[in-house]
């Protein structure tokens, strides 16, 4: 078990929800993400999201796309992230997934990859255009090592539940709404029905993401499922703030806002 | 459906973020229904002889043949389609689909803006609201094409992330597809993407190879040698190729845009110098880094400007079947004046890298050899650009 199932498994028995912020990494530079990692573990975050940018962030809507050019800008790459996640390994324990496009895993070589997130601490990946039906081919090799495959679900998978949560740990990530990342005013979906739907083929737990920005939908989602993803909202935040110190503050202020909405 | 069918060989698959795969098992399921179904072919046969004005004449390029001193030449006038290019073939099969689909709102990318015309043509004769996007830098470059789109009623949207061409035009494309499935259909304009539109995008395109094969034989009594079409995404090519994989002496040369020369970084070459990775939903062959960051392209030619190819073309590639070439700009804009003055035919800027290609290979062929180029489109669109090249001012 990672360090996400741990922490699922703490929360569970606090009666707590999981708040998990996501940001990119590399934005603005290097040295801001381990500060911010830290400070918003401090800040309440049970679980960090990092992305990895992408020059193509298909999934993604404008705000992570900027947020994804900006960090590239610095010419980061997987192994500079990698690393940093190992000299935060020094110091935090927080639970650490990446968001990452399936060509930045090829690349890089899928084994390699799989190795350096577990030799480095990275705890789960979430993989948004490699679909349950291409990640079959890689079934051996990531049963071979302790990094959670979080997988998607959204509201129109329907009977693609079943398939796409069998064998899954860490967390499920379920698509609050359809379309790309990016703050959205309100949801249609049904979360009651697509929530059970889930929880009808997993007991993994099931974390919200796509478009909640705010402290009232915070508030008004923590009864779904088991924790919720916030990442548009701080990555704009980010964008706003040219010194790093004050970023860094704001988005910490912001998480702890968020946290004790979730409460 | 099987995975095999979703392959060719290692390349191809569906690489889509979860929201898009119903969507696209639907459309799996509805091309596989109709796609050998009596009214849909009829149908389709009917759009294209009555109106894209198939079938398109094979030409024998007589001066062409005895200026290069080698084969016979003939160019498959895909520029005489309506529309001026082969793009129509293939957005006349795909808006039966959306039609069967029951979809009412169409998006589509666009390079050179062929396909964007194509499918803003369709769209008007369907009475169909169509959007169609388009890097920033082909609305420059491209504008005539955006103006026709815009007269055709499309909604022209033009996409400034990334690159700012059609690699990018692609992603806002599958973004907007992504938010709004239930009533849109995306008509992709390649032989790429997630399957099933690689298979369907030849299926329909193969017409250019179905009549040619039957135009050579009543001609010359036999297939020809070599077939020579430009590749960018490579759908000219695999309709030109695709019924001719069979006949083993049919040797078969996509030419892909090598820019400012492929040992400069201002290339589109993804055979020539890319290796397999994935992108736009695709396993195939792409241009990019060590990292797997998708690297900017370069191509006079905004229909070839674009860093991947086909999978079936990577496929091709690998097993030897089909061999992949390059010109530079240089060389095509070379060929776009040599073909418009020794046969009176402006090709399209991206059907003059398979001119250009066929002008060095020819003179080395025998007398007796057949060589088919595909014309894939006409240049009227490209005249700006080649003035510019040439440093010719044509502003009035």
């Amino acid at each position: 078990m990672t360090r996400i199932g741990r922490r699922f498994a703490e929360l569970k028995e606090r009666k707590e929800k999981a708040l998990v912020p996501f940001f990119f990494a590399g934005d603005p530079d290097i040295d801001a993400t381990y500060e911010l990692v830290l400070e918003l573990e401090k800040a309440g975050a049970d679980i960090v999201e990092l992305g990895i940018p992408y020059t193509d962030p298909l999934a993604d809507g404008p705000v992570n796309q900027a947020a994804a050019a900006r960090a590239l800008k610095n010419d980061i790459t997987l192994t500079d992230i990698l690393d940093m996640v190992k000299r935060l390994r020094k110091v935090t324990q927080v639970p650490i997934a990446f968001l990452l496009y399936f060509n930045c895993v090829l690349q890089y070589g899928v084994e390699r990859f799989l190795q350096g997130c577990e030799k480095c601490g990275v705890d789960g990946l979430v993989i948004p255009d490699l679909p349950y039906e291409e990640r079959l081919r890689y079934t051996e090799i990531f049963a071979r090592h302790d990094v959670d495959m979080i997988p998607l679900v959204t509201p129109v998978s329907g009977e693609r539940i079943e398939k796409i949560v069998a064998g899954s740990s860490g967390f499920i990530y379920c698509v609050t709404s359809t379309g790309t990342t990016g703050v959205r005013s309100d949801f249609d979906t049904d979360f009651d029905r697509f929530m059970s739907e889930v929880a009808a083929h997993t007991d993994t737990p099931r974390v919200l993401g796509f478009g909640i920005s705010t402290t009232a939908q915070v508030s008004k989602l923590k009864g779904y499922g088991e924790g919720v993803i916030v990442g548009s909202a701080i990555v704009k935040r980010m964008e706003a703030q040219t010194d790093a110190i004050v970023m860094i503050e704001d988005v910490a202020q912001f998480v702890r806002q968020l946290k004790a909405a979730q409460r | 459906m099987s995975e095999n069918e979703r392959y060719f060989g290692e390349y191809g698959g569906m690489f889509v973020p979860e929201t898009l795969m119903g969507s696209l098992t639907a459309l799996e399921e509805t091309y596989d229904k109709y796609k050998d179904e009596k009214d849909f072919l009829e149908q389709k046969e009917y759009y294209l002889r009555e109106y894209a004005g198939r079938e398109t004449p094979l030409y024998f390029a007589k001066r062409m043949t005895e200026l290069l001193g080698g084969g016979k030449v003939y160019l498959k006038r895909e520029d005489l389609n309506h529309t001026g290019s082969h793009k129509l073939n293939n957005v006349i099969g795909q808006m039966l689909i959306a039609q069967r689909m029951g979809k009412t709102r169409i998006i589509a990318e666009t390079g050179a803006g062929q396909h964007g015309v194509a499918t803003a043509t369709i769209a008007a004769l369907f009475d169909l609201p169509c959007t169609v996007y388009m890097g920033e830098q082909d609305t420059q470059r491209q504008a005539l094409n955006v103006f026709r789109m815009e007269l055709l009623g499309a909604k022209v949207v033009s996409v400034h992330t990334g690159t700012k061409t059609l690699k990018d035009a692609t992603s806002e494309a599958i973004r907007d597809w992504a938010a709004n499935f239930e009533d849109t259909y995306y008509v992709i304009g390649s032989v790429v993407g997630p399957s099933p539109y690689p298979r369907m995008v030849r299926d329909f395109q193969s017409v250019i190879g179905i009549e040619t094969k039957r135009q050579i034989a009543e001609k010359e009594a036999r297939m020809p040698d070599y077939l020579i079409a430009c590749v960018g995404g490579g759908s000219n090519a695999m309709g030109l190729f695709y019924p001719f994989i069979g006949e083993e002496n049919v040797k078969m040369i996509g030419v892909e845009a090598g820019g400012k020369g492929t040992d400069t970084p201002h290339h589109a070459a993804a055979i020539g110098k890319g290796s397999p990775g994935v992108l736009h939903g695709m396993k195939s062959y792409f241009l990019q880094d060590e990292f797997g960051q998708i690297l900017p392209v370069h191509s006079i030619s905004a229909g070839l400007d674009y860093p991947g190819i086909g999978p079936e073309h990577a496929s091709l590639f690998e097993s030897g079947r089909v061999r992949f070439e390059s010109v530079t700009d240089d060389e095509a804009v070379e060929a776009f004046e040599f073909l418009s003055k020794t046969e009176g035919i402006m090709p399209a800027l991206e059907s003059a890298h398979a001119v250009a290609y066929a002008c060095k290979m020819i003179p080395k062929t025998r007398k007796n050899d057949i060589i088919v180029i595909n014309v894939s489109g006409r240049g009227d669109k490209d005249v700006y650009s080649v003035a510019k090249h040439m440093g010719v001012s044509i502003n009035d």
